[in-house]
Formats: C-alpha cells, structure tokens, sequence
C-alpha cells in the first residue's frame, strides 16, 4: 500500500475518533451539567412541542439572527445551507449503490459550492470592515473561514479545473469504512482537500464549531416558559421539603 | 449638572463608532467588608485571589448549563454587538456584549479548554490578571442583565448570567459592589431594601390611607400584617415612599378596595425586590425569597400578588418554585405567583372597576417595556401576555396612547439603563448614557404623537427615568406608575369622584349633552 493511501488512511480513523469522541464528551458534558434555574428568552412557548418548533426554526432558518443583522443572517444562512447541500452530495462517495436522493441532489450539489464560498468570502469581508466585528475577531476566527474557503476552492478545482480521480476516491472512501483500504489517487488537490477536512474534523471539538451542540442545549431556547405550570425542584427541594413542618 | 456629557438624541438611533477604553474608568463603590461579611463572603481581596476565582468558576461551570454552553458556543458573529443600549450610549467596545463575554470567556480558555492551554495567542485566551480583574469589575457593572442581546443571538447566549457569574466570582474573592450587597444585607435584617422597620412601615401605609381618604372621601384601607387575609401583596419598597411609585401602591389599594378583596402587606417580607439576582448568588436570592414564603405561610394567605417591579417579577414567576417551593399551601385555583397587572386587568375584563378614563385626559401616554418582565417572564399564561395586559389595562383608564417605535418595545425593548444592580448615584455616568437608545424612541414619540408621560411597571424603571430625564431635557415627572393611572381613572363607589361624575349638578349635564352633540355633528359631517 503506498505510505501516502496509509497514512490518511489511519489520519481519518484518528480524525473521526477525535470527532465522536470529543464531541460525544461534550455532548454528555452540556447534558450532565445541570441547568439550575428557568431562564427561556421570552416570549417563549409553553409547552415542550411548541419547543420543537422554535428550535426548528432557529436550525433552519436561523430566526434570530434573522431578527438581529440581515447581512450576517444572509451571509451565515447560506453558508450554511449551501454546506449542508454540498455535504449530503458528497454522500455519494461513502454509498454504494448510491441512494437516489443523493443522486438528484448533485446538480445542486455544484451551486452549493459556489453558494458556501460566496458565504465565507461575505463573513470574512466584515471581519475586516466591520469595526466592531473586526474587534471581537481573534485570528482563530479568520482561520475557520479561510479553511473552510480552501476546503471549499479545492473541492470546486477537482471539479472544474483538474478533475481527479472520483472512481479511485470512493474506491479508498468504501475501503477505509469496511477497512478493506484501497490506495487513494495522489492528486495533490485531493491530498490538500482530503487533509483540510481532516483537520477540521481534528479542531471541531475543541473550538467554537461547539456551537452545532451548544444550540440544543441552550436553555434560553430550549426551555419552555411553564414556570406557573408545573414545579420546578432544583438544588434547595430536599431543603425546602423537610422544612415545610 | 455633571463631569461628562449627555449623549444628543438625533432622528434615529445611531450605532456610534468605536471608542476604546471611553467607560474604563466607570466602576461603582466596593462593598465594605461588613458589607461583604453580612452575606459570607469575604471583606477583602484574599491573598490567593486568582487561585480562588478559577476555583470558583469550576465550580459555577460544574453547576450552571448555561454558563458552560454560552461560553463555548460563541462564534464572534457580530449580531448582538450593535444591541446593547450601554454599548449604543457609550461606544465603548467592551460594552458590546460578545467583548463583555470575551472579558470572561478568555480566562474560561485559558483555564478551562485545551486550545486555550496549548494555543492561547490563537483563540484570545488570557489569564486572569489583575488588569483583567479591573476590567472585570468595570465592565460587569456595565451590564444590567437586561437579556436584549439573547434576544438576537443565534444561540440564546444570554450575557446576564456571565455577568451575574463575574459577580459571583468577584464576591467570593472579596470585591463585591457595595450598592447591591450593602442593600441584601439590609433586606435580611429589616425585610426590605430601604431599611424601613415595621412602625415606620405601618405609619406609611397610615398616611397614605389618610391621603386616600382625603382625595376620594372613602376609608380605603392598605392592610398590614392581617393574619388570614386571602391575598398577601408583595411589593418594591419604593412603593412605600418614592414618586411615582407610591401612587401606584395607592393604586393597588384602590383596586383591591373596588374588587372587596381582602389582602395584606407583611412587613416581615415587606420587600418584591431581590437584588441577590444581581450579583448572581442562588444562596442569597433564596434567602431573600424565603421570607416571602414565610410570610405567606405564616400569615395563612391563600395567594400572592406582586407589585411593580420588574426584576422581582422574574424571580417570583420564574425563580421562586425553584429555590423556595413548593407553596402548597397557597390556592391553587389562583397562579402563583400573580403580578397586579393580571388582577386588574381581570377585573376590567369582568367589568368589576368603573373607570373613568377622562380622569388621565390631560396626558397622553406611551409604554415602557420593563425588560426582566419582557424578556424573562409572561403574564395571563401566553406568551405575550407580558405586552399585551400592562397595554390593555393601560387603554382601559387612558383616552391617549402611543406606542413607541417597533424595535424598541416588546422584546425588542430597550433598558432603562439603571437594572441590574446598577442603580446608584456612583454610576450615573453610564445610567445616563444607557438610557439614550430609551430616550430617543421616547423623544420621538413626544416629538411625533405629543406622548407626554412615559408609564411602567418596574421600580427601578421609575426611579432610574426620575432621574436621567432632566439630562435630556424631559421633565422628571413624565415617568409614572401604570397603576397611578388606574388610581386616577377608577371610581370608587361612594366616593367624591363618583358624585361628581353622577351628581346632578346642570353644568355637568349640559356640558355632557353639548358633547355628545359634537360628536353627532362630527359623524354627520
């Protein structure tokens, strides 16, 4: 096997068991911590299914940034969904047969890419001429976008401008899931697009792309505003129970 | 009138261009060690300080969701840095809320995440060092918990609890605000944050009977201590003894005169307020909560209604089962807690007050959105509630309303720039300046629709507008209680306003029937 197929080969096993693990770690972390007092931003539903609701809108379409700055509501949106598009596109090199979803999302898949990039380039222009988001930037921020911005320009080049070999990739893709390893086509472009993803997934849990978790557990989100509903026993219950005679 | 100027208002609300360091120097007095000790913390900076704060941020971080959540899941996008009314009054950008975090997150990378251990430079992790201490000290009084800007982030990021946690972490290594905790300390040992003892109280509620009596001809009683009355009223002190919050409790009193209630003030738990909320101690609020329970028990009330206050709404509705309940021996056919807004706005919707809205007609009124009762609490068990009842009881006792502009009321509303613990005269500096995004939306309304007076149902809304008003050129009287405009609307059966409305004097008559005349001719016309 050549020694570049081996070692992305193990940089992805690693790269994935950081991911899960760090965020599974994160994820039990926010679920154990307790939530001590009732705090939803109100107005906010009263009961758990108009909770569903407001966390589906603030997921798809992002309502309260919506609410708060167009500019970033458009840019960040976008970003995002075209992400998402471009991600269940790519889909098509862990599957086979490749579902059939997967295969009428592809045209769009393209678009996408442009989308996200269009996206990054408008959030990391008002990094700069924003004053005051130019204030609160540290370089770690700038960093994200210009990954994901050369995540996204070598991904479009392997399309459009020196096509690689995509039989051999999801050859090397399939093989390192049923840990039957294939080599992996060594087209520099590739290399770059397949370590950038890498490292991504390596930073996810230990940066602020926490934020994906951190939304559902939010509490001034996730709480349903049932204060005079129902009761709420928090740290003082056993306290206040044995005072009561 | 002050060492520093007052922001001009212009057409629109302007979000002013940086100025670093323009509010470094604001910082309230520091509580005295016997200020500190009354509620167990220590009285001065202790030897170990940096050790013991990210002690006790562990531990906070250990036992607070939120905290640990919002810490993380900020990703510096910029849409909360235009919302604070301190930040749009100052142009400091350390008052925008995401810096005033970055102030708190940075020590939380340093000590807390691995990137912030191996790569501080990278995602602005940092120490805590002294200077940062003094930031922390300058710039979470600059925050009045307020919650506008988890109004607008993506992630409900709420900075009032990394606030009130800077607080609570400043208590416990020794440099508590004197305001606030000189004040709980007061509470625990009085029962309210005046420091009024019982005889004073009681001689209060006795003048304000008189001048009830006087004004209408009725004995209109403002009960205290009455063991088994139904309804137990609890209230901002202020309420005893300051404008216009008096002529709310006046209000109050009328009202539940109209409706036959029977209630009682106690003067054990003679307090709504609870500052303990301010400097984010759980401990502190629930003793201060506690009385209240107490007194409820004690005296054996079937219920508990809160007055105009609009921190003291949040902790009662939103806190008080929590740290205190269960009230399982209150009523539980009425909420609890219930805010007087919703009594009486019951009242009116049963027809059970005779208004006369005539009575406000020389004013013409707008609404300020208290922001705990916008933004953390409902009224009438919808959301919503919390706009729509103070606005509806409002309209039932004035001829003239208005509101102010879209985005400054409701959810969106702005701070009157005084909450939070930051109403005191050794921050006036930055009370005035935070009240300009309010005043602005005010002016405009005034200037547009002739409002002339502002109503509100929060104690600290009132005493901070009394206030910074005359800085921007409005009379400090055009802040008054929404039940002061109930006092003035309703008529009590029996009393001088009732014969005089009803009397059969022929001027009155005339002058009604000319009236009505008009308005035929107008519709004909």
């Amino acid at each position: 096997m050549p020694t570049v197929t081996v070692i992305y080969a193990l940089l992805f096993y690693v790269a994935t068991a950081i991911l899960i693990v760090g965020l599974g770690f994160k994820i039990r972390q926010y679920w154990r911590t307790p939530q001590p007092l009732k705090i939803p931003t109100t107005p906010a539903p009263m009961n758990g299914s108009g909770v569903v609701v407001r966390m589906l809108r603030e997921v798809v379409i992002f309502e309260s940034l919506f609410k708060s700055n167009k500019w970033i509501w458009i840019f960040g949106w976008v970003f995002h969904a075209a992400m998402a598009v471009a991600l269940l596109r790519h889909l098509r090199y862990f599957t086979e047969p490749v579902w059939g979803w997967v295969v009428l999302i592809q045209p769009f898949g393209v678009y996408a890419g442009f989308a996200m990039m269009l996206g990054l380039a408008g959030l990391l222009v008002r990094r700069f001429v924003v004053a005051r988001v130019r204030y609160i930037t540290s370089p770690s921020d700038i960093l994200f976008l210009l990954l994901l911005l050369a995540i996204g320009a070598t991904g479009l080049s392997m399309k459009f401008v020196s096509p690689t070999d995509i039989i051999g990739l999801k050859a090397f893709m399939l093989g390192l899931m049923y840990f039957d390893w294939q080599p992996l086509p060594e087209d520099a472009n590739l290399l770059i697009h397949l370590g950038l993803v890498i490292s991504l997934m390596i930073i996810f849990p230990f940066s602020k792309l926490l934020h994906a978790p951190g939304l559902f557990f939010s509490p001034s989100r996730n709480q349903p505003d049932d204060v005079r509903m129902k009761r709420h026993p928090g740290a003082f219950e056993a306290e206040n129970q044995a005072r009561g005679a | 009138m002050a060492d520093f100027d007052t922001p001009e208002l212009k057409d629109f609300l302007e979000t002013p261009a940086l100025c670093p360091g323009s509010m470094e120097h604001s910082k309230p007095f520091v509580a005295a060690p016997v200020h500190q000790e009354a509620l167990g913390f220590p009285g001065e900076l202790v030897e170990n300080w940096q050790e013991k704060a990210i002690d006790r941020m562990g531990e906070l971080l250990d036992t607070n969701r939120a905290l640990r959540v919002y810490l993380d899941s900020c990703v510096k996008c910029g849409a909360c840095t235009d919302k604070c009314h301190y930040f749009l009054g100052t142009g400091d950008p350390k008052n925008m809320p995401v810096a005033r975090q970055d102030l708190f997150r940075k020590v939380y990378r340093r000590n807390f995440t691995t990137a912030g251990k191996y790569v501080p430079w990278l995602v602005g992790a940092e120490d805590l060092t002294e200077e940062t201490l003094d930031d922390w000290y300058s710039y979470f009084h600059q925050c009045s918990q307020c919650r506008r800007c988890s109004v607008y982030c993506p992630y409900g990021i709420d900075t009032a609890e990394i606030s009130m946690a800077a607080r609570d972490i400043m208590d416990h290594i020794g440099i508590g605000q004197k305001y606030s905790n000189e004040i709980i300390g007061k509470l625990h040992k009085i029962g309210n944050n005046l420091g009024l003892p019982e005889p004073a109280l009681a001689n209060t509620l006795e003048g304000l009977e008189e001048d009830i009596e006087e004004e209408t001809g009725i004995a209109v009683k403002l009960p205290l201590d009455v063991q088994g009355a139904e309804i137990l009223l609890v209230t901002p002190s202020a309420d005893f003894f300051a404008e216009p919050h008096v002529d709310g409790l006046i209000g109050y009193a009328k009202v539940f005169h109209a409706a036959g209630a029977s209630w009682t003030i106690s003067s054990y738990a003679s307090e709504a307020a609870n500052f303990a909320m301010f400097i984010g101690s759980q401990e502190q609020m629930r003793e201060v909560a506690q009385r209240i329970w107490q007194a409820a028990r004690d005296l054996g009330v079937k219920r508990i209604i809160l007055g105009e206050c609009g921190h003291a709404w949040r902790v009662a509705y939103s806190f008080w089962d929590t740290l205190v309940g269960p009230f399982d021996f209150l009523d539980p056919a009425y909420p609890m807690p219930m805010h007087i807004c919703e009594y009486t706005d019951d009242l009116i919707n049963r027809e059970k007050l005779r208004l006369n809205k005539a009575a406000n007609d020389e004013m013409t009124l707008t609404f300020h959105d208290s922001c705990n009762v916008a933004r953390a609490t409902s009224m009438g068990g919808r959301p919503g509630g919390q706009f729509e009842i103070p606005r509806a009881v409002i309209k039932a006792v004035c001829n003239n309303f208005h509101d102010m502009a879209d985005d400054t009321i409701h959810e969106a509303t702005f701070c009157c720039g005084g909450g939070g613990g930051l109403l005191t005269d050794d921050l006036t500096e930055l009370r005035v300046k935070g009240a300009k995004p309010r005043m602005q939306a005010l002016n405009a309304v005034v200037e547009d629709h002739g409002v002339t007076h502002m109503a509100a149902i929060c104690a600290i809304c009132k005493s901070q507008f009394s206030k910074v008003m005359p800085y921007y050129g409005l009379e400090m009287d055009a802040i008054v209680s929404l039940h002061q405009l109930v006092s003035n609307a309703i008529v009590l059966e029996g009393s001088i306003q009732e014969e005089e409305l009803d009397g059969t004097g022929e001027d009155d008559e005339a002058g009604e029937s000319l009236e009505a005349e008009d308005e035929v001719a107008a519709i004909d016309g």
